[in-house]
């Protein structure tokens, strides 16, 4: 129970970190903003990788595998696309 | 390596990403904001292979291998109109990896047990469920804007009911997991369950609802995430969750506000294009037609101009046209500015995007909170591919569909120039009575072979 809770308290204060930290966010950079934020939930690549790697059952580990490959097309599909937008945005002074 | 070290390292890993997401407060500071989230992630990576958990390597780096191969091809070859569809296949991957690595995790039964937490259990089964329904809705969601999926079938109360009967079903499947996690079946029910569920739920909904969906989606992807760090004890997932959960959600939030419906209408409702007719009544004798010549003489005329441009122009691929008109007007000393509204574009921010991609600076560009009261000061607005969003009825008739929607105050413009097709109807199905004000003319005609003709009578006009 008290793992739990704690993990419960972390959750808690990084989404409301989230709430702050994203209302900032003007509206010309939504795009990326979400492009950048769906790399970040593929942050489950982590779990993927022990799935794969720690070889407990064949299944575990097949799951594993394909976690990690959708994991990875996230994460760096995500952060790619998201800093070819950001290049294209351009100052006027230049 | 010790359990502290890679604790230590996800954390830091957590810091980034909050840190590389407070980057996007400005543009100038965005790109750097996006290098250190992934900085983040690569700490992350990178600490989990040194991790002593990691037996063999050759599964991981075959599915490391695969998949940044994959992710970089699609990401390198989309064409800016078709971001929507990425986002959302990528919301789904994201969704689907967090309920496999959950699924991995009870299948392996040595992170759980019949001896296993409550919580940790119901964690587990967050993660199946809500990871499923991610992945089957982002699939739908990317079939429908890819327009490879045209199927729409309605949202009747039978239909209802049965996503009724389907959704208690799951809740039992979801008990079940809770009450003995070491059974399995329960689980992989719960995942076709919910996978199920995701696409009956999401199979009704139309084109123009899109952005909403996806930002709901984009939220759900990081709770799934969030959900398999409750499995795994792990912070770094749960943070990182957390904040995509709350990311989706704000945008989820803005872009309902913006399309004036509400997130439970969008899901359930029966709203399609309403029954309100051609418009010939509101039209009949008020339409004035224009012609790029007289168009281009009230621009050379004019001091400051108003370019608000809708998903039409981007259809049209009349973007690059439109800056270079703005090129022109510029050269000659006229003030341009660019009105965007939440749902130009087919996502959150799309429009802005879009732009930026054709060279147009981004301080030309400017939101419904930039602009209030600005559209009185505008000698010429120019209207390209946008409809509802600049209908004055959202404003005056309490009866109409979009009554209450944001708009752009267009009308108050001392002149508007309509670029457009012809007076069809937008996604709301409704007349605009914005065609038919004393101050507006119709400049009828394909968006980009307008401009072409309203630079070529600049130039022609010396």
């Amino acid at each position: 129970m008290e793992v739990f809770i704690l993990a419960l308290t972390v959750f808690l204060l990084a989404a409301f970190i989230g709430f702050e930290v994203i209302t900032k966010v003007p509206p010309t950079l939504h795009t990326p903003l979400m492009s950048g934020a769906n790399a970040i939930s593929g942050i489950s690549i982590v779990g993927a990788i022990i799935a794969a790697g720690a070889q407990q059952t064949t299944l575990a580990a097949a799951l594993g595998v394909a976690a990690l490959i959708l994991a990875t097309v996230n994460v760096v599909g995500g952060f790619l696309v998201t800093h070819r937008m950001l290049s294209m945005f351009r100052s006027r002074k230049r | 390596m010790p359990e502290g070290v890679v604790n230590g390292a996800y954390l830091v890993a957590a810091t980034l990403f909050i840190l590389g997401l407070r980057g996007l407060a400005t543009v100038r500071g965005a790109r750097r904001g996006n290098v250190l989230s992934s900085l983040g992630m690569l700490v992350a990576i990178v600490v989990t292979l040194l991790d002593h958990k990691i037996i063999g390597f050759e599964l991981v780096a075959v599915g490391l291998g695969v998949g940044a191969a994959l992710g970089a091809v699609l990401a390198l070859r989309v064409h800016m109109t078709a971001m929507p569809q990425l986002v959302a296949a990528f919301n789904g991957f994201g969704g689907g990896a967090s309920a496999l690595v959950a699924g991995s995790a009870i299948a392996s039964g040595t992170v759980m047990t019949a001896a296993t937490e409550l919580q940790t259990a119901a964690a587990g089964a967050i993660s199946g469920l809500v990871g499923a329904l991610t992945f089957a809705g982002s699939a739908v969601a990317w079939g429908k804007l890819q327009e490879v999926l045209r199927w729409q079938p309605g949202n009747s109360s039978v239909q209802h009911g049965i996503n009724a009967v389907l959704a208690a079903g799951t809740l039992a499947l979801f008990a079940l997991v809770i009450v003995d996690v070491s059974l399995q079946w329960p689980f992989w029910a719960l995942v076709a369950a919910a996978a199920i569920l995701g696409l009956r739920l999401t199979l009704p909904i139309g084109g123009a609802d899109m952005p909403v969906v996806i930002a709901l989606l984009n939220s759900a992807s990081g709770l799934a995430a969030a959900a398999t760090g409750f499995v795994l004890s792990n912070n770094v997932l749960i943070i990182g969750g957390a904040l995509v959960g709350a990311s989706g959600f704000i945008l989820t939030t803005l872009m309902s506000r913006a399309m004036n419906r509400s997130v439970l209408s969008v899901l359930f409702g029966t709203l399609g294009p309403s029954e309100g007719g051609p418009g010939d009544e509101i039209y009949e004798g008020r339409i004035k037609r224009t012609s790029p010549e007289e168009t281009a003489l009230l621009l050379r005329d004019a001091r400051s101009v108003m370019i608000v441009p809708g998903y039409g122009m981007a259809v049209a691929q009349a973007q690059h046209a439109v800056r270079d008109l703005t090129a022109e007007l510029e050269r000659r000393g006229v003030d341009v500015k660019y009105a965007i509204h939440p749902v130009a574009g087919r996502m959150p921010g799309h429009m802005n995007v879009l732009l930026a991609e054709a060279d147009v600076p981004y301080e030309q560009l400017f939101d419904l909170e930039q602009l209030v009261g600005t559209f009185a000061q505008t000698d010429v607005a120019l209207v390209i591919g946008a409809n509802d969003v600049v209908n004055p009825l959202a404003r005056e008739d309490p009866t109409s569909p979009i009554y209450g929607m944001p708009i752009l105050d267009v009308d108050k413009a001392r002149t508007v120039v309509v670029i457009k097709r012809s007076l069809s109807p937008g996604f709301a199905g409704i007349p605009n009575t914005l065609f038919a004000a004393p101050n507006t003319a119709m400049l009828f005609g394909d968006g980009e072979d307008v401009m072409r003709d309203l630079i070529g009578e600049l130039k022609a006009t010396g």
